[in-house]
């Protein structure tokens, strides 16, 4: 599904990813750790295609295509989804009218038939319900004036209605209560399937109690230091990263 | 300036075979004569008077425009395909300033609605609907300071009338259609339109000015409004003149006791488009809202003035102007809030927001607030900026193309000002347009 190797990447003058390796495959569910600082959130960006991010050294393919030739909307529409860590609120566009133009955009793309207002809406309930999410949301300007786990819970819902193939969500679980974590992860969990893979971004363990990982990495300094299974994350917890931070580069 | 003496010369012969074939009602000729003399002392304005500091006309001036004769090949194919909003309701079309009776239909007013081409009640020579209409006729328009205004009233001879009788109230929207088209030469359009509305009236008003062609013809358009006491209206002002057309065009309104005005000035079309606005608060507690919405490409420019004068107290104002601006094209936005000494518990709202989509676009907004009463609430306020870029990122990631983001992105813009738009067919194809709308030399 998704190949990295050695990626190099720049924001602005500074040198943020120093050499990620990282391979998933369908149906995989990969944590990203990592302190702030550590690159989390430049990878999700340079596989998503953010602006002002350079990729310097190295490849990703996506599906065997390589993920840099292709424009932001080529990647989504090839399947790749970004939650984003900060949703974007755009007042003056209607969250069901951008929702529906990216699904018919995804279909279009598949080969599917577009769907009308009507279908689009059956399906938008239905995707709704399983985040227990408040129909009002879907007439109100993308993600103005919502709550932080509003918006979280939004980004998830988009996620579920345009069934991707490779999710990235980038700190999905941060400014969440108990209860938004544990509705976001069982929409999250619903998704999981033989034919999907997810990359979870965090920079706590609390989330991965509720989305279990097949493998954890984490990230130091823009490199993966140490990569493993859910265990890792327990150990992280109760070590800190301070315990990957002043760990030789060899132990990995 | 040579160019201007001779434009005024121009002008002269035409005024003087102008008056020689037409006649007038006393007070209307007296008007057209005292007119033609201010045009003649003030010239085409220069970019010397602070008014017209932004906006060289040179072009117009320069340009020998005639006075058209009437058109009689224009045909109902013509005005369809200027794809304007269809209303549904009663329209009255001018071609080059002309009252085309062929063309346009009255059916379906109520009873105490008249809407009559001006040339139709000035030929009732000695009607009293005449010289009802003469009380109104340049009431609010002023010649003495303002050239294209006076240029108007001397060539005042036809446009649209609509009274509306007290109490009366008015369901379907009433549709001007002001179209302009030259033959070999430039013409000079120059309609005049009134609209009278009597106490507790009620009435939705829509002046569409558009035309096509490579010639350019010059649109000098006039409208004065006067709102009875109580009275409601809301009034529409679509430019989508020709791509080598330029406009000028002023709206003179007058706001009766505890009235209710609100007009949108949307600008999609001209080489020049001058848009002037000017409403007197002359009441107890009237309320006015102004709109605009101005989109330009290419090397267009638009220029936007208003002018809300609170003479009154207990008024209300709020001032909406939205530009959005590609290409290499400018814009000027001139809004000026007058409080008279005696307007107290004055609240006025101004504000100007402007989109750049591409480098080489312009902008210059200027608030100007005279401010004489001590107890009153202004605000103004301009803001200029670029599509939001994470805004962008984020609609791509979706799927959505860079154009159709962006896209989305300046209807978003706009969305505030559409909402205020209550007659749904101008709502619906600005939507569409807007959807639709992309600027040359992009960027970002």
């Amino acid at each position: 599904m998704l190949e990295v190797r050695n990626l190099h990447a720049k924001a602005g003058d500074r040198q943020i990813l120093n050499g990620i390796d990282l391979t998933v495959k369908a149906g995989q569910v990969h944590a990203i750790m990592g302190p702030n600082g550590s690159g989390k959130s430049t990878l999700a960006g340079v596989l998503a295609g953010r602006d002002g991010l350079e990729v310097t050294a190295g490849s990703a393919t996506f599906k065997g295509q390589d993920l840099f030739e292709l424009e932001p909307e080529e990647r989504a529409r090839a399947g790749l989804f970004l939650a984003f860590q900060y949703p974007v609120e755009i007042p003056g566009v209607n969250n069901a009218y951008l929702l529906k133009a990216a699904l018919n955009e995804v279909r279009k793309h598949r080969g599917e038939p577009m769907l009308d207002a009507i279908d689009f809406m059956t399906l938008a309930r239905e995707r709704m319900t399983l985040l227990g999410m408040d129909d009002s949301l879907m007439n109100r300007p993308v993600n103005e004036g919502f709550s932080g786990g509003e918006k979280k819970r939004n980004e998830v819902f988009q996620m579920a209605v345009l069934e991707p193939s490779l999710a990235i969500l980038d700190e999905t679980d941060s400014g969440l209560d108990i209860d938004a974590l544990k509705t976001v992860a069982a929409g999250v969990n619903a998704m999981r399937s033989p034919e999907r893979a997810m990359v979870v971004v965090t920079h706590y363990q609390r989330l991965l109690n509720y989305i279990v990982p097949d493998f954890v990495h984490v990230l130091s300094d823009g490199r993966i230091v140490k990569s493993g299974g859910k265990e890792l994350a327990l150990e992280l917890e109760e070590k800190g990263y301070g315990w990957i931070e002043t760990a030789p580069a060899a132990a990995v | 300036m040579t160019a201007v003496a001779t434009s005024s010369d121009r002008y002269a012969e035409q005024f003087a075979r102008f008056t020689q074939q037409t006649t007038l009602p006393g007070a209307l000729a007296s008007l057209r004569d005292d007119a033609f003399s201010c045009f003649d002392r003030l010239g085409f304005p220069t970019t010397r008077l602070e008014e017209w500091r932004f906006t060289n006309i040179a072009r117009i001036a320069e340009k020998p425009f005639v006075a058209p004769t009437t058109r009689t090949d224009y045909t109902r194919a013509d005005l369809d395909a200027l794809h304007l909003p269809r209303l549904g309701g009663p329209e009255l079309v001018f071609v080059n300033g002309t009252f085309a009776p062929a063309l346009s239909t009255t059916d379906g007013l109520p009873a105490g609605v008249r809407t009559r081409s001006l040339a139709t009640v000035l030929a009732q020579n000695h009607d009293d609907d005449a010289a009802a209409v003469a009380l109104h006729l340049g009431r609010l328009a002023r010649i003495e300071s303002q050239a294209f205004t006076a240029l108007n009233s001397a060539f005042l001879c036809d446009g649209a009338v609509v009274e509306v009788a007290s109490g009366v109230v008015v369901d379907t929207p009433i549709h001007l259609l002001f179209v302009t088209r030259s033959g070999a030469a430039p013409v000079l359009s120059q309609p005049r339109v009134l609209v009278v509305a009597g106490a507790h009236s009620q009435v939705r008003v829509v002046e569409s000015y558009a035309g096509d062609g490579e010639t350019p013809y010059l649109s000098n358009t006039v409208t004065e409004v006067s709102v009875g006491d109580a009275a409601l209206i809301d009034h529409y002002t679509l430019v989508r003149e020709a791509d080598a057309a330029f406009r000028v065009g002023s709206l003179h309104v007058t706001l009766g006791r505890a009235s209710n005005f609100s007009s949108h000035i949307i600008t999609l079309g001209g080489a020049i488009v001058r848009n002037e606005a000017r409403v007197v608060l002359a009441g107890e507690g009237g309320e006015c809202a102004l709109n605009g919405l101005y989109l330009a490409n290419g090397r267009q420019l638009v220029d936007n003035q208003t002018t809300i004068d609170h003479a009154q107290p207990h008024c209300d104002s709020h001032e909406l102007y939205k530009g959005i601006l590609g290409g290499r094209s400018r814009a000027v936005f001139n809004g000026k809030i007058i409080v008279r000494l005696d307007a107290q518990k004055t609240n006025a709202k101004q504000s100007n927001k402007t989109l750049l989509l591409s480098e080489d676009a312009q902008i210059t907004t200027k608030p100007q607030l005279e401010i004489f009463a001590d107890d009153v609430k202004c605000t103004h306020g301009a803001t200029v900026g670029q599509l939001d870029q994470d805004a962008l990122f984020y609609l791509r990631s979706r799927g959505l193309a860079r154009d159709q983001a962006r896209q989305l992105l300046t209807h978003a813009f706009a969305a505030d000002l559409l909402g205020h738009i209550k007659v749904e067919a101008i709502r619906t194809q600005l939507d569409a347009q807007l959807l639709e709308w992309l600027p040359v030399g992009v960027m970002g």
